[in-house]
């Protein structure tokens, strides 16, 4: 293709767009105030023959350029796919003519929303150029996994089963991690009705078997240093060897750990050796031997043993687990079972408050325990008293009274602590807390932070970012496995507590993921939210001030420093949110087709009409992931939206500069609605934080009003979610009501 | 070990309902209940169960026998299946508590002067006599069955009763001479005779 | 219609003098009409109704039923059993599931009954007559029988609880069964389908252990129907019928009540819609008179 650009418009007459607008007009408009080369009108643009029009255009007159004036982006995307030039879309349907009545009074308005449409659509492509990849790297299939248990087992034979050869790392002697010295586990297929066979050693044998995955036992991470499609990582064995291996992307299974049971007192642990946790009670099984389960104290046989239910979890107590484990009431059902097989007459009890058994076969295996004469007793343990005879006092709470029984063995049914590394936001999270309690513990979790497991060479740290209660993130907006690490995934219990099937179809979930990062990143296209999207960003590197913003602001730590405290960008790491384009205060980021100009070449086309004609303006720049479908949603609804509102779709709302903010009030907009998805903890922004810095940003806003002895009101930001139909569009109508109140901006030249 | 130390090893332990699945009609479905307490709401007289049925399945599962089996609670059992059309793990509670009623009677455990106790003793024996049962000696035997000054005072409250019955041919007092009954009586009394020999050889002894 | 052709358990309470001897009247009234045959099963006994276990326990209590099994079965070969009183049903069919579930309690029942030359196989089925009247005559086999509709007349069905459960109709709820309803509006009367107390347990056996506890859930169920407008109520079960009907005088008495609610069977209200006499349909039985159903039966 030559390199002259050369600018197609098309006006779409089809879907009552010809009935309500004047469509030669909206062609004049876009081929004088647009300046398109050309502009042609068609019935129905999406139909095979309009498309061919368009593809015939580009091949035979060099079209380098689209401007589609028809239905919103998000409509018809598989008919306008034209991967060979720069698109954008005029969203007339959804827009205009589906959000304004139909009546002559309004006619004048609402074609002058079309015609503003169009020009936007027409200085947007002005400032565009077709996205195409860096080719920053290439293709690389090997998949990195980390940690040896379950779920790094199950990942690494379903990464090698689809063909991609896999390194796994564990730092123990040999595989299977906390599950591998089971005696059983939790059944997994119908009927559900004992505890089944450990599934370790066959999956050792398959991986042992398996040509494409090379395992490194005692071996950890030293460094972790590149992108997906290029991390080059050094894996380190005990005896101080280090190789460097080439890693396409990462799955970070690195499991969890028992909670540390000396913090229950109460029960008598440590106290009695007849007091043990559920993990410590697989070895009493293990040792056993098929014969009867012997306590620790003594080596008797044991003849009555009493479980306790939520020991140190899903409690409020100091150095108690606040949440549950998940697993631990089914594994306690499971552990009583053992004694029903070996120990004979053996009285079992499981003392529960609130007994779950989630899952497929839950609710029968709870079942089989009972059949088996597992006891359940629901009531609270309050103390264990040591002896020869362990006493357990407890609240049966449906016969409502203090009671006690003896047995000769106590099992705790204890939680699951994540194995994650230390937080790259601890710092962070103490410099923020709020109160002084917030920071002590913020305090405590960054002196106490775990031994690093990837050692990430990046800007923001070490490690994956952590959820709560320290888990491992993942499943940030809509997908499980996704960290704030592009083509690194967390799996298994490291970032949530869950059981060996939960376990497994999570490694294979992540391996699918981790494969696919591997194949994107190869082709140097974007992960999710942004699937497939080529465009990444790009800094003018004369104008930059070191000011570390856009290091520092990234949510997903793509930005490195090079030795000279430039930022360095990573493609793969990228996820195309733009937060580091509305972070920098000299506006030198920017996307191929999007970026600080694109946007503000479109506020400055809006025709912007005198002070006089008593017709206001209103920006909307509304997030592409919730909002603006909202808004469409609401078009296709048929709620009504002000005709002086003008809406861009923004990728985050954190890609927003302030710039664009003050040019629009310094153009004349009377009213600046902004919309972000949801940001606090819950957050519901897909590129995590980038509506919580765009808020931070806009808070500043303020100062920019003053000097412009504007009123506060009329720049406003909302969170406003995809299924917000009603509130939406409102929200903008309120503006409008708003500029009605306090007046036209003074600022219309 | 003193008595209370006994009593509270015992406690927790299966023994008792071990003894429950062996001994009372389907005793071996107490294990599976879930204490939810659906069955407890479910009871008409539920007011005047001191145990409703999920908390006797609970104390059957705590050892503690005597509590249940001298309980009046099981006789309070209307047998209005509300229980067995509810429970989410399909328990037949209303036979449960059939079978412990007549447990606790067996072992001599059961309140005096039980009335549905007596009552269902007494229509039983009625039952036997002719294979078919005599609504009219039925009532008399309930009435006496405190006595003959008590029989009369009943049988004088409940007078009207008897006299509106008798007139829409309800109630016959010709019935108090013979009655309907089987043929083959003695056929029918071998039969329950052997039925109950049966089922006296299967109770196992746990006391 | 083809005539169907049952093996009949009438049980103790239908017997002539007894409490539920108008019952049967009826009954017989309403299958002559439908062309329904009921042989009664030679020399039947008691089923030991729902009290029965206190004295007799679970074998001599299931072999009862077995021994009327098994007479049907040599006698009434072929044909399903049938039975009107709703203890009577429960406790058969209750057997017959037990036997085939438990092999033990099988071999025993049929030990005991080899003592009366017996022998039980449990292979027929075992219905309530309410069955027959919505499976095989159907609703609508119902209307088209019925000469004098009932018109004008407000009836609250009274299920109760052992023709409901466990066993029930099938396809009803056990909370809100719908056919009792079904049936009086196919006899032309209105129905109550929001009656509340439509399952409401009436004391059964308790009635007459323990009076005043049960007196007082029946209560219940007689207010609910006056709330409703009921002109009487109507019931499948015999013992609800007597426990409904015979006690308002007692529950009167003790709450100060002006009860006087007559208590029929949906076969009296069959047989009074399908023209028959009032004698025919056991009217003459009733403790309160079913006033407003005489008046169209002698019509
Ligand atoms: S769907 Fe879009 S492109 Fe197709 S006719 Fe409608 S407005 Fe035009
Ligand atoms: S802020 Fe967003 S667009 Fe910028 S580098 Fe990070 S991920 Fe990419
Ligand atoms: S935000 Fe802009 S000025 Fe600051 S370091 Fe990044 S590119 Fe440079
Ligand atoms: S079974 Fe029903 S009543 Fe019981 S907890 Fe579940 S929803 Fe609630
Ligand atoms: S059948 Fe007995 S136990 Fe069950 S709900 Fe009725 S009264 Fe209660
Ligand atoms: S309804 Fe069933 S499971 Fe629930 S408490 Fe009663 S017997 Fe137990």
């Amino acid at each position: 293709m030559a390199d002259d650009k050369k600018f197609a418009g098309y006006v779409c007459t089809g879907c009552g767009l010809g009935e309500r607008l004047d469509a030669g007009q909206l062609e004049t408009t876009a081929t004088r105030d647009g300046k398109m080369q050309s502009c042609k009108q068609h019935e129905m643009l999406c139909s095979a023959e309009g498309v061919q029009m368009i593809k015939d255009d580009i091949a035979n007159d060099d079209v380098t350029h689209v401007m589609i004036a028809a239905c919103s982006r998000r409509a018809k995307v598989e008919a306008f796919n034209f991967t060979d030039v720069a698109l954008t879309r005029a969203n007339l349907r959804e827009g205009v003519i589906w959000v304004r009545p139909d009546t002559d009074e309004n006619k004048e308005t609402t074609q002058e929303m079309a015609d503003d449409y169009i020009r936007m659509a027409c200085a947007e492509l002005k400032s565009m150029a077709k996205p195409s990849a860096s080719g920053e790297q290439s293709l690389n299939k090997n998949i990195l996994v980390v940690g040896g248990g379950i779920t790094g087992m199950t990942a690494a034979i379903e990464a090698a089963a689809a063909g991609y050869p896999v390194h796994l790392v564990e730092k123990n002697g040999a595989l299977g991690g906390a599950v591998g010295s089971y005696y059983k586990v939790i059944p997994t297929r119908s009927p559900y009705d004992a505890p089944a066979e450990n599934p370790v050693p066959a999956l050792s044998e398959a991986i042992e078997a398996d040509g494409n995955i090379t395992v490194h036992l005692n071996s950890t991470i030293t460094k972790t240093d590149g992108a997906p499609g290029r991390f080059s990582v050094d894996i380190a064995t005990e005896s101080g060897s280090t190789e460097t291996i080439s890693i396409g992307a990462i799955i970070q299974a690195s499991g969890w750990k028992p909670y540390d049971a000396n913090q229950l007192p109460e029960f008598a642990y440590g106290k009695s050796q007849d007091v043990v946790t559920n993990h410590e009670l697989e070895a009493l099984a293990v040792a056993a031997n098929g014969g009867p389960i012997k306590r620790p104290s003594d080596g008797k046989e044991v003849q009555s043993v009493c479980f306790i239910q939520n020991a140190g979890q899903c409690s409020d107590k100091d150095g108690h687990l606040t949440y549950f484990a998940g697993v631990t009431d089914l594994v306690s059902i499971k552990q009583a079972m053992y004694f029903k097989e070996l120990n004979g007459e053996c009285d079992t009890t499981i003392l529960f408050d609130n007994l779950r058994t989630p899952g497929a076969g839950g609710e029968d295996f709870y079942r089989a325990g009972q059949n088996a004469m597992v006891t359940f007793s629901k009531g609270i343990a309050s103390e264990v008293v040591p002896g020869d005879s362990l006493t357990v006092k407890f609240e049966d709470k449906i016969l409502n009274e203090q009671t006690e029984m003896a047995c000769d063995l106590v099992v705790l049914a204890t939680g699951m602590e994540p194995n994650s590394g230390p937080d790259p936001y601890a710092q962070l999270t103490v410099d923020m807390a709020e109160d002084e309690e917030e920071k002590a513990k913020a305090q405590a979790i960054l002196e106490n932070a775990p031994p690093s497991i990837l050692n990430l060479q990046y800007r923001q740290g070490t490690d994956l970012p952590h959820l709560k209660n320290g888990f491992t993130d993942s499943h940030f907006i809509c997908f499980p496995y996704e960290t704030r690490r592009t083509g690194i995934y967390s799996a298994g219990p490291v970032r949530r507590p869950m059981d060996i099937q939960q376990a497994r179809d999570d490694a294979t979930g992540a391996a699918l993921k981790a494969i696919q990062a591997a194949e994107n990143a190869g082709l140097g296209r974007a992960a999710h939210p942004r699937s497939g999207d080529l465009s990444f960003p790009s800094f003018r590197k004369e104008g930059c001030t070191q000011c570390k913003r856009c290091t520092v602001e990234c949510p997903f730590g793509a930005i490195n420093e090079d030795e000279e405290g430039y930022p360095m960008y990573n493609e793969s790491r990228c996820r195309r949110c733009g937060t580091c384009m509305g972070a920098c205060p000299v506006r030198v980021i920017s996307f191929e087709n999007y970026s600080v100009e694109t946007v503000n070449q479109q506020i400055k086309n809006v025709d912007i009409p005198e002070e006089w004609d008593e017709k206001p303006r209103i920006l909307v720049l509304a997030c592409e992931n919730d909002a603006y479908p909202a808004l469409d949603q609401a078009a296709q609804a048929g709620v009504e939206i002000n005709p002086w509102a003008r809406v861009i779709p923004v990728r985050c709302l954190g890609s927003v500069s302030l710039s664009w903010v003050t040019d629009a009030l310094n153009n004349g907009y009377d009213g600046i609605v902004m919309m972000g998805c949801r940001r606090d903890d819950d957050y519901q922004c897909h590129f995590v934080r980038g509506s919580a810095m765009a808020a931070e940003r806009m808070s500043k806003v303020g100062d920019t009003l003053d000097t412009l002895n504007l009123e506060p009101e009329r720049v406003i930001l909302h969170e406003v979610a995809i299924t917000d139909v009603e509130r939406a569009p409102q929200l903008i109508n309120d503006m409008a009501e708003t500029v009605e109140k306090i007046g036209l901006s003074p600022f219309k030249f | 070990m003193s008595d209370l130390n006994t009593a509270m090893i015992e406690k927790y332990r299966s023994s008792f309902l071990k003894e429950v699945e062996a001994n009372v009609e389907e005793g071996e479905w107490v294990k599976m209940c879930m204490q939810c307490g659906v069955c407890s709401g479910s009871c008409p007289l539920g007011k005047h169960w001191e145990h409703p049925p999920q908390e006797i399945f609970m104390m059957i599962r705590a050892g503690k026998r005597d509590d249940v089996l001298s309980s009046d609670s099981m006789w309070m059992c209307t047998s209005c299946y509300n229980c067995i059309a509810r429970c989410p793990r399909g328990l037949p509670i209303t036979h449960i508590m059939h079978g412990l009623a007549v447990y606790s009677k067996r072992l001599g455990l059961t309140p005096q002067k039980q009335p549905t106790a007596e009552f269902s003793q007494i229509f039983w024996d009625n039952l036997m006599k002719k294979g078919r049962v005599n609504e009219l000696k039925l009532g008399l035997s309930m009435y006496f069955k405190d006595g003959f000054g008590q029989g009369i005072k009943n049988a004088m409250a409940n007078q009207k009763l008897g006299q509106n019955m008798m007139k829409a041919k309800r109630m016959n007092a010709m019935e108090f001479f013979g009655g309907h009954s089987v043929k083959d009586l003695s056929g029918f009394q071998k039969m329950v005779k052997k039925a109950q020999e049966i089922e006296e050889g299967n109770i196992k002894d746990f006391k | 219609m083809a005539k169907i052709e049952l093996s009949f358990y009438p049980g103790c309470s239908s017997q002539k003098g007894a409490t539920s001897s108008n019952y049967l009247v009826s009954a017989q009234t309403m299958c002559e009409e439908l062309d329904i045959q009921l042989n009664e099963i030679p020399d039947w006994n008691c089923c030991g109704a729902s009290i029965g276990y206190g004295g007799g326990g679970e074998l001599p209590r299931l072999t009862l039923s077995a021994r009327n099994i098994a007479l049907s079965e040599e006698h009434n070969s072929g044909q399903e059993i049938v039975a009107t009183c709703a203890a009577c049903w429960l406790s058969t069919r209750e057997a017959k599931e037990r036997l085939h579930e438990d092999e033990q309690m099988f071999k025993d029942a049929n030990a005991a009954l080899s003592e009366a030359g017996l022998k039980y196989e449990g292979e027929s089925n075992v219905r309530h007559m309410v069955e027959v009247l919505v499976e095989d005559i159907g609703f609508d086999g119902i209307k088209s029988k019925v000469k004098k509709p009932l018109e004008g007349l407000k009836i609250a069905g009274y299920v109760g609880c052992q023709t409901n459960r466990p066993f029930g109709i099938a396809g009803e709820s056990f909370e809100n069964p719908q056919y009792l309803d079904k049936i009086v509006e196919s006899v032309g009367a209105d129905s109550i389908p929001t009656y509340e107390k439509k399952v409401q347990c009436c004391g059964g056996a308790l009635a007459f252990s323990e009076p005043e506890k049960s007196q007082e859930m029946i209560k219940g169920i007689i207010e609910a129907a006056y709330d409703n407008g009921a002109d009487m109520i109507v019931t499948p079960c015999p013992l609800c019928q007597a426990n409904v009907e015979i006690y308002q005088d007692n529950i009167n008495e003790t709450y100060g009540t002006k009860f006087n609610m007559p208590v029929v069977y949906y076969s009296t209200l069959m047989s009074v819609a399908f023209g028959r006499s009032a004698t025919d349909a056991a009217l003459n039985g009733q403790v309160i008179p079913a006033k407003k159903l005489e008046e169209i039966a002698n019509k």
